[in-house]
């Protein structure tokens, strides 16, 4: 049976029929095969097709490295899942009702999706800690924040989250003051906080030192099963030592997808990379 | 990390050095102009009492803008509009309490009314002869237009230079709609010949000290209630919109509406300082509109400093006093001196006297050999480029 | 060729000078006894004495009868005769009224203008249009037999028939055409057949007289007439208001492009850089007082200076464009903010070093001749020239920039530091030159449009400030950084504002406009033509 038809969109799956289960709107309703579904997504900029046909599929608790030159539309992809670049064509479903090209970013960062940029983005004014707190999961309106302070328990997991991170002695320093790989870190507790459903990994190695890498990949290892992890990375060493699946993007569109070792064998992958 | 309540807001130690200071100087000129008879040199003139009640209106005005641009990021040059309106709310009241008392001796129309031959109040003074409901007015009507033109800029995601332009455009659009005869609010001239004000004599010394207190006392709590903001999450949310607003939404925050409350709450703020600037230098008329007295304003907060509030409060208050003086000695100097202002200030001082404070306190310390580098109470650190995402 | 039209029409009312110097059949009565008729108290007489001379065929007839009519034909009363004079030192200064030999000065009271009234002019007027109807230019035929629309003179308006059989010009014929059945509908013993072919030939007509005629036939006792002039007149209507339409887009195309030019420099330094300049109203200030100095420094050469003021408006203002940047804008790149204010208060210094050194009040600039004046399209439709220059000179100015960017060195440096900075430099591009350049360009362009705009308002220390936000809403409403986005939205932003204006007055079309571009952006927050693409996105 042809996948595309598995996942047309129009097609009523038994499950979410009526009295089998319900499902509220705007919930997350993971009970499908794939947490994320990218089908046929174009992005062009100004006749530039930064993304051409692009589908993807994303498992819960899937580990996913996503590689591919410069230009192969990587960030993009991102932005188009976290909602800052709408899609000219396609469709990209976050479960099985959450409709991410109809979702603003703040709606999609609530229904579970967490992005760790490439530049380590921080907020530099605010104390490490307050970079956890603004990052914490929960509801996050202007009257909530407003009426309610931290409680004693959310402080603990503010710390406990920032010694996971070995940055607990740096709990009430500006995070504009810290090292670039500190706030690599710091960016990546953030993440934490936020409990995804759905973490994008913008590369995070980049600025670290060999054991920081090091961390860093078993953070990453330990993190998927309970979530769904995709890795956007250059370092090959990195990739090989993380990867389950691995998919490499060209001039906006999948160009190979598997395992490291196959992938590395491909002859179209092994063109491109040598064509740079 | 920062934990704020209301009592911490009331009793920190900025905010009790804040209090203090401002009653204290309040309670002082009074004093002196009260108790004091009008021969002796330490007489204080019911002239320099107005003229303080005029700074501290300025003042809670350069705090209505601190709140946004301090802390939110929102540049906005179209305060003055809502200044301007909360004064002309106040001014319509003020209007009624004349009575028959006017050139005309009309008993419910304004003289301007009167000798542009209407017959009729129109709909919208309704109900300015009430106090209670001028009290309303004064916060409602900024509050709303910044709600609906917040909520429309926001949403849309207008920032920036563009949001700063279509607020200068707002109160440019403003001031030419009143100085329309025909919007009812008298033209040109605006609102004055005010005679009293809940029934005391705007020309009375007691009235002129009893508005002191009560700007004084309007200050103090918007201090309260801003610093309670700015210290809770919510504020920390606001400086995060600030410094990284997109960040700030995928980490699954509206950021509109944490912009549009503060925005709006801030024109209730600049609203009620123009209802108490009006009845002390008894007239309100559209030059305060104007696009100048906006941007001039912004020059009051960049003196003092940004994003600590009292710094708003002190360059108001040292800006209009240098004006004061100036005008006084030699007008045309004045403007040569404000312009060289904003020229230094944001090439020399870009954290205002506060942030100059902030520094020479800084290197003291370092010179006895004890910083820490840490954050503590006091914000010492001299803020890095913010990294949008790319 | 405009201009030669506009002047052939200006010449209305003198006739042909040329007509002086054509062979002349042999006078009948000396034209000195004519002139002595003049003297006379009695209009009467006078009107006899002016027929006289008309139809004298004498060479100075014209010439007199325009003296007549522009009271410098003078009762020399200590000789009694009649002389030609103007007004020197006080007194006259006399000329023969023929052969123009200078008959010395005399004092005021010793010599009087021969008084005329209002028939009088209106009959030399006809006269001359007489005459002005076998002139061998075919324009001033046609002038001559508009000038006559209404006239219910016999003698006229045999000349006028006698002309229309020998007429081989069909645009004169058609004028004449209009004069004489405009006078069919007056005459009181015409038939009905006549008249409706005149009224039928006459709808359309934009002469305001025609309209008249065509009213007072509006009692006419035949229905048929009746419903023929009302059939008429709402075609005429019609058509005047098409025009009307033509004229508000004209003065819509007008303002447009004072703000276009107002606008463009803003496009370059706020586009192209990127720099909010809340001093470039004042920059166009500078230009203006440019151009007032320049006008004091040449008092002769009103009709040229403008031409060493746009150069010197274009140094001027660049070069404090370069200052600022230099001393003050370099520091503030990447806040916008911040620049915002610092160029605020440079304006105020601007503003206030203007008011000092020229005084707060508005200095007025002398307009060229050539700038004076209209183009008359036809009664009811007119384009002043001052006008159609200003939208001529935008242009230019405005293709000149896009040929600068587009096809000079300098053009595509400025283009490549702003995409990108890190880029250009690394490529060997100067930036820092580049940067200054540009912002002297935009505020050259400032200053030329200064000297433009001079022409047509006062120049003042507010003269920036009242266009600034206007130069803003401009830029932002094309799209920043689109030169063609901002053409557009500054004629579109015109004509708004003019087909507003009859219907809620100009204050509140201003603020209808505002309130248009404050929703706009809000819709569209990049204007109308946005860049897209990951650089747009930052």
């Amino acid at each position: 049976m042809n996948l595309r038809d598995t996942f047309r969109r129009d097609r009523v799956f038994d499950v979410v029929r009526p009295g089998t289960r319900t499902i509220n709107p705007g919930e997350l309703d993971t009970g499908g095969k794939y947490l994320l579904y990218m089908e046929n997504i174009t992005v062009s900029f100004d006749g530039f097709k930064a993304l051409n046909d692009l589908t993807l599929y994303i498992e819960p608790g899937e580990l996913r490295c996503i590689i591919g030159p410069n230009g192969a539309g990587k960030s993009t992809m991102m932005d188009v899942i976290t909602g800052k670049t709408r899609p000219d064509q396609g469709t990209c479903f976050f479960g099985q009702t959450l409709d991410l090209t109809r979702m603003s970013e703040t709606e999609i960062a609530g229904a579970g999706i967490g992005r760790k940029f490439q530049k380590p983005t921080v907020f530099p004014e605010h104390t490490a800690a307050e970079n956890l707190e603004l990052a914490m999961a929960g509801p996050k309106t202007t009257w909530h924040t407003l009426v309610h302070p931290l409680n004693g328990e959310q402080r603990d997991r503010i710390a406990a989250t920032l010694d996971t991170v070995g940055l607990l002695d740096r709990h009430d320093h500006v995070a504009g003051a810290l090292s670039h790989g500190q706030k690599q870190w710091l960016e990546i507790a953030m993440v934490l906080m936020q409990q995804p459903k759905l973490l994008l990994v913008d590369e995070p190695i980049a600025g670290m030192t060999r054991q920081e890498v090091e961390r860093t990949a078993e953070l990453l290892q330990q993190l998927a099963g309970e979530h769904s992890v995709v890795v956007v990375e250059h370092d090959m060493e990195f990739i090989r030592s993380i990867a389950s699946t691995v998919t490499v993007l060209h001039q906006g569109s999948v160009l190979a997808e598997g395992k490291m070792q196959d992938v590395q064998n491909d002859p179209k992958v092994i063109e491109v990379y040598l064509g740079e | 990390m920062r934990h704020s309540d209301l009592k911490t807001a009331l009793t920190d130690r900025a905010a009790r050095w804040f209090i203090g200071i401002l009653f204290g100087a309040v309670a002082l000129v009074v004093l002196l102009n009260q108790l004091i008879p009008a021969d002796s040199g330490l007489h204080v003139s019911s002239y320099t009492v107005t003229l303080l009640g005029k700074y501290l209106c300025y003042a809670l005005l350069a705090m209505a803008l601190d709140l946004v641009w301090g802390y939110c990021g929102i540049l906005s040059l179209g305060h003055g509009a809502f200044f301007a309106l909360g004064g002309y709310a106040m001014g319509m009241y003020l209007m009624r309490q004349i009575g028959d008392r006017g050139v005309y001796g009309n008993p419910v129309l304004p003289d301007f009314m009167v000798f542009l031959n209407w017959q009729e109040l129109p709909w919208y003074w309704l109900g300015s002869h009430s106090f209670p409901f001028t009290m309303v007015l004064i916060a409602l009507v900024p509050g709303l237009l910044a709600f609906v033109f917040g909520w429309l800029a926001f949403r849309s995601r207008v920032t920036g230079v563009y949001l700063s332009i279509i607020t200068q455009a707002l109160t440019y659009a403003l001031m030419l709609a009143f100085f329309r005869n025909e919007l009812g609010f008298g033209g040109n001239n605006g609102l004055t010949d005010f005679k009293d004000i809940l029934g005391f004599s705007l020309r009375e010394d007691s009235t002129r000290v009893a508005l002191l207190i009560a700007t004084a006392i309007a200050l103090a709590l918007a201090f309260v209630l801003c610093r309670y903001i700015t210290g809770s999450r919510m504020g920390r949310v606001v400086m995060a919109v600030r410094d990284g607003e997109s960040r700030a939404r995928f980490l699954g925050y509206r950021t509109e509406h944490y912009k549009l409350w503060i925005f709006t709450l801030s024109a209730v703020l600049a609203g009620i300082a123009g209802a108490l600037y009006v009845p002390q230098v008894g007239i309100i008329n559209p030059g305060e509109f104007s696009p100048l007295n906006s941007i001039e304003l912004v020059v009051w907060v960049a003196v003092g400093g940004r994003a600590t509030l009292y710094g708003a409060v002190i360059g108001a208050i040292l800006v209009n006093y240098g004006k004061t003086v100036f005008t006084g000695i030699m007008p045309e100097a004045w403007l040569f001196a404000l312009g060289g202002l904003f020229v230094a200030v944001t090439l020399f001082l870009p954290r205002g006297l506060v942030g100059l404070a902030d520094n020479v306190r800084q290197r003291l310390r370092k010179n006895s050999g004890t910083s820490n580098g840490s954050k503590g109470t006091d914000n010492d650190n001299q803020p890095e480029a913010s990294h949008e995402p790319a | 060729m405009l201009r030669v039209f506009a002047l052939a029409l200006a010449l209305l009312c003198l006739t042909s000078v040329a007509q002086a110097e054509s062979p002349a059949t042999e006078p009948t009565t000396t034209i000195e006894e004519v002139l002595q008729h003049l003297r006379s108290r009695s209009f009467d007489d006078k009107a006899a004495a002016i027929d006289a001379l008309a139809h004298s065929g004498h060479p100075r007839a014209d010439a007199l009868l325009k003296a007549l009519q522009d009271r410098r034909l003078l009762l020399d009363r200590a000789n009694d005769r009649i002389v030609l004079g103007e007004r020197a030192d006080g007194g006259w200064r006399l000329h023969d009224p023929l052969s123009e030999a200078d008959l010395g000065t005399v004092e005021s009271r010793a010599a009087a203008p021969i008084t005329i009234n209002n028939r009088l002019r209106r009959q030399i007027e006809n006269l001359q249009a007489a005459v002005g109807l076998n002139n061998p230019d075919a324009a001033q035929r046609r002038a001559a037999a508009t000038s006559l629309i209404g006239t219910k003179d016999p003698d006229l308006l045999a000349a006028l028939r006698e002309r229309r059989a020998r007429e081989d010009n069909t645009s004169v014929a058609a004028a004449i055409d209009t004069t004489l059945n405009t006078a069919a509908l007056y005459s009181e013993d015409s038939d009905l057949n006549t008249r409706l072919n005149a009224i039928e030939a006459l709808s359309g007509s934009l002469e305001p007289t025609v309209r008249n005629a065509l009213r007072s036939r509006l009692d006419s006792y035949a229905p048929s007439e009746r419903k023929a002039v009302e059939t008429a007149l709402k075609r005429i209507d019609a058509r005047t208001a098409r025009y009307q339409t033509a004229d508000t887009l004209f003065f819509g195309l007008s303002l447009g492009s004072v703000l276009l030019l107002a606008a463009i420099g803003l496009a370059i330094t706020f586009g192209v850089m990127g720099v909010i300049n809340m001093a470039h109203g004042e920059l166009i200030m500078l230009g203006a007082y440019t151009t007032f100095v320049v006008q004091q420094v040449f008092p002769q050469g009103h009709e040229w200076s403008l031409l060493v003021a746009i150069p010197a408006a274009f140094l001027i203002s660049g070069f404090v464009g370069v200052l600022i940047e230099r001393f003050v804008i370099r520091y503030l790149y990447g806040r916008p903010l911040e620049t915002l204010l610092a160029t605020f208060g440079i304006s105020l210094i601007l503003q206030q070093a203007v008011r000092v050194i020229f005084s707060p009040l508005n200095r007025s600039v002398v307009t060229p001749e050539w700038m004076s004046g209209a183009w008359q399209i036809n009664p009811v439709f007119s384009l002043t020239f001052n006008r159609l220059y200003i939208i001529a000179f935008a242009l230019t100015v405005f293709l000149g920039l896009l040929l600068v960017l587009k096809k000079t060195r300098l053009g595509l440096q400025v283009r490549a530091v702003s995409q990108n900075r890190q880029t250009a430099r690394g490529l060997g591009i100067r930036s820092d030159r580049i940067n200054a350049l540009t912002f002297g360009l935009g505020s050259g362009i400032a200053g030329v449009a200064g000297v433009a705009l001079a022409q047509l308002t006062n120049v003042g220390p507010n003269l920036g400030q009242a266009y600034i936000i206007d130069s803003f809403m401009v830029v932002v409403f094309g799209g920043v950084g689109n030169l063609w986005g901002t053409l557009t939205a500054a004629f579109s932003l015109g004509i708004a504002n003019k087909l507003l204006e009859p219907v809620s007055g100009a204050v509140l079309a201003k603020i209808f406009v505002l309130v248009f571009i404050i929703l706009f952006i809000q819709r569209k927050p990049r204007g109308l033509f946005p860049q897209r693409g990951r650089a747009a996105e930052e």
